[in-house]
């Protein structure tokens, strides 16, 4: 019987649940298991800040050593939530300071962090250990300074796409000189110069050092001298490497190189002058990923650095790839998981390079593993998407990039309803899905009757009618992060699937056909959701009920409307009345 | 769509030899009141006028939207390589953009966009402009700034005199007894000393160059 066993032996045995589904799960077993697992609970993920409160995560769960937060909506990365709109971690870290005294890890995306939430972070976790702030802003170099300073046993220290104004480079010069814990520092956003004596002492004193980007102000003369003092780097990631070529700087890089015999990951190349290249074939056949979107270096002389990673897993690279370099990515490597082709010119109406649909096609019928995509490019057709799904069954991920806005099959010049629809009839295990080109409502139905097990998807300019996204609301049972810019989506559907939006995480739609006297009526009949409504034009009431509002944005909480807002953001109350920030 | 600039474009061809045209700097052209795909820093700098591209460094431009920003070109006969423009599309981060704008400026060799500063110099009665793409060194902006402001100097040392000066950095007796050094504004605000830094990264930061008289500088650098 459950109720004899010892909580000793029940919190031993929940120690090994480590997937919060897992300890939910139990959770609601009963109160005895429900009170055992609050207490062991170490790890908590906090899909979206608002959702909850600081306060009733600390109540609920009281011995907390990692946290993971997420702020804005994605679509805040393509500059779509308007500046100040929110996602302020100093709440979060001023009640865990109280609360948490043996915190060891904050992870946060898309928050504003400023500096003195750093300072706060870096003086009140005695263990600290792991920082993690990805796509994040509001912070300076100094908020750096302090957690360098402070942070005596830090592990990690990643950046990752953070915007943040870049006072100088002496941050770095904050660590300790008995400082030796590092393992992990991810500094590519930065634009400033770091101390170079003071990189290579921290990264001579670190021997457990695995991940090192650099920022672009490291110039490739100097990779030398840090690859040798951590031939045990994993991850590595270079500065620019537009430096002339020069033999000696060549050869000591090739040196240097070859003395990482632990190497899976490069990163970096800003600028690369092709000749460079070459210096890192030796690492070549144990690379697992490799990120070249940011080398604008032409297809002949990226086909000669893949063909050499027969254990690529992962590449990220430019169009400049061109249809005959995915062609031989395909051939040389046959363990591709994931691929990602950005654009190398995304303003441009006319293709700059040779790369179109036919490249993908390939890869996905030569690289049996392939499960997550994305893709940018011009053209595409039902035809290809066909292959494509009937290639790969497999993709988990497919998120694809037509440039031009509502561009149909450029063969047929018919709506990509069937392509699309042929992906998530055949894929399905499909969790993530971003559709371009001209569709009608036609692909919203195959995609409610098919995509089962598809959590989060992206439109824009798509769809006819609320019947689209009646379909998707209605028939994607495991959907969780519905995001969607300039879709005739309005009323009816929305309020027709309510209830729906209280299984999802949350519902973006900008530029659609919500009228504001609809999105009331959701507020109203939804007291578990925060109906926020977006508008820079002034208060909703100041205009017609019927028109629509700019953006709104609904999400699940059981944390009731939130105190922060913007002048630009009004909660939809239960009342009807509206709520000014 | 296609259709119409491919027909266009053999139109083009026939004519360019014998078009009578208005010379923007770089060879680009306005032909017949038309805007003419020719030579490239021409081109775009009506283009960038019109439609406020990110071509340059930060993606800023993009933060402040008010109401759907729409931007189209004025000419729709022709077929632009730069189209309307919407918020946020295609779905590219900031700092991707930024990077493919600098780099594409680097990779044609300054041909793509031009990034024009303003140079002053303590004592000159009037400002001088300079766009960094030109240059593909501090040897080499120092050599143009020399030129450049030698006319102010006739008299007292020659041009050479400058430029050594600013090649070397030496706070030298050139004018009056009194010092120059060059130093710029970054994207930041922050008065800076030439030449710390990179030369790529000097460019995508440098909003303005202002030669300083040396009384003035201390505290820099």
């Amino acid at each position: 019987m459950v109720y004899s066993f010892p909580e000793e032996v029940l919190e031993y045995v929940f120690a090994f649940l480590s997937s919060d589904k897992d300890r939910n799960a139990v959770s609601l077993v009963c109160k005895s298991w429900y009170e055992i697992e609050r207490w062991c609970r170490r790890r908590v993920f906090i899909g979206n800040c608002y959702a909850v409160s600081p306060q009733i995560m600390i109540r609920r769960f009281p011995e907390v050593r990692a946290v993971k937060i997420k702020g804005k909506p994605h679509f805040a990365d393509f500059n779509l939530v308007p500046e100040r709109w929110g996602a302020y971690v100093y709440p979060w870290i001023s009640a865990m300071a109280r609360s948490y005294p043996w915190l060891e890890e904050i992870k946060l995306k898309r928050m504003v962090v400023t500096d003195e939430s750093l300072e706060l972070i870096s003086k009140s976790f005695k263990n600290f250990k792991v920082l993690s702030l990805s796509s994040c802003e509001g912070f300076t170099t100094d908020g750096l300074s302090s957690i360098a300073a402070n942070c005596r046993n830090l592990r990690e220290l990643d950046l990752r796409e953070s915007e943040v104004e870049d006072l100088s480079g002496h941050w770095l010069s904050h660590f300790p000189d008995n400082f030796t814990s590092l393992v992990s520092l991810n500094m590519s956003c930065l634009g400033s110069e770091v101390s170079f004596s003071a990189l290579e002492r921290l990264i001579s004193r670190c021997p457990n050092l695995k991940t090192l980007w650099l920022n672009r102000a490291v110039p490739v003369e100097k990779l030398a001298s840090l690859l040798r003092r951590a031939p045990q780097l994993v991850e590595f990631g270079t500065g620019a490497c537009s430096t002339e070529i020069r033999t000696d700087i060549f050869s000591n890089l090739v040196e240097a190189f070859s003395g990482c015999k632990h190497l899976k990951s490069l990163s970096g190349f800003w600028d690369v002058v092709p000749a460079y290249l070459p210096a890192m074939y030796s690492v070549c056949s144990r690379i697992t990923k490799l990120n070249l979107s940011y080398a604008t270096v032409q297809s002949p002389d990226l086909v000669e650095l893949i063909s050499q990673c027969s254990n690529l897993k992962c590449l990220w690279v430019l169009d400049y790839i061109e249809d005959a370099g995915l062609k031989a990515l395909s051939s040389y490597c046959k363990d591709l998981q994931e691929l990602r082709v950005f654009p190398s010119d995304p303003y441009s109406a006319e293709p700059n390079v040779s790369l179109t649909e036919q490249g993908l096609v390939t890869v996905s019928a030569g690289c049996p593993k392939l499960q997550s995509v994305l893709y940018f490019c011009r053209q595409m057709s039902n035809a290809a998407l066909i292959a494509i799904a009937r290639n790969r069954p497999n993709l988990i991920r497919f998120r694809l990039c037509i440039i031009e806005p509502q561009a149909p099959d450029y063969l047929t010049l018919e709506p990509l309803d069937t392509g699309f629809g042929a992906i998530v009839e055949h894929c399905k295990e499909l969790r993530r899905l971003s559709l371009s080109g001209l569709l009608t409502d036609r692909v919203f139905e195959y995609i409610g009757t098919h995509a089962k097990k598809l959590e989060m998807l992206s439109l824009a300019f798509a769809g006819d009618s609320d019947l689209g996204l009646h379909h998707v609301l209605s028939g994607c049972e495991s959907l969780r992060k519905l995001e969607i810019r300039d879709c005739p989506f309005g009323d009816r559907a929305l309020l027709a699937n309510a209830a729906k939006l209280e299984t999802m995480r949350s519902l973006w739609m900008s530029s659609c056909s919500v009228s504001y006297g609809a999105c009331k009526l959701l507020g109203q009949k939804m007291p578990n959701l925060n109906v926020e409504v977006i508008d820079e034009r002034g208060p909703p009431d100041s205009r017609p009920e019927s028109i629509s509002v700019e953006k709104l944005y609904v999400y699940r909480t059981v944390a009731g409307p939130r105190a922060d807002k913007p002048d630009f953001v009004w909660t939809m109350d239960e009342d009807g009345a509206l709520r000014f920030s | 769509m296609d259709m119409i600039s491919k027909e266009h474009k053999k139109e083009k061809l026939g004519f360019e030899e014998t078009e009578l045209r208005l010379g923007l700097p770089g060879g680009g052209g306005i032909v017949n009141g038309d805007l003419v795909i020719n030579g490239k820093r021409g081109y775009t700098e009506t283009v960038d006028l019109k439609l406020n591209l990110a071509l340059k460094e930060t993606g800023k431009e993009e933060n402040s939207q008010k109401e759907k920003n729409l931007i189209s070109c004025s000419n729709d006969s022709i077929k632009s390589p730069y189209k309307a423009q919407v918020v946020g599309w295609p779905p590219v981060r900031s700092f991707r953009k930024s990077i493919m704008a600098v780099q594409k400026r680097n990779s044609e060799g300054g041909g793509a966009a031009a990034s024009f500063v303003k140079v002053s110099m303590d004592g000159a009665p009037y400002l001088r402009k300079v766009d960094l793409n030109m240059y593909k060194s501090y040897q080499d902006l120092y050599g143009a700034l020399g030129k450049m402001f030698s006319s102010f100097t006739m008299g007292k040392c020659d041009s050479r005199g400058m430029m050594d000066f600013m090649n070397e950095r030496k706070l030298m007796d050139v004018l009056n007894g009194s010092d120059f050094v060059p130093t710029y504004e970054d994207k930041d605000g922050d008065w800076m000393l030439v030449g710390d830094v990179p030369w790529e990264i000097f460019v995508g930061s440098c909003k303005r160059l202002r030669i300083m008289k040396g009384t003035e500088a201390i505290g820099l650098g």
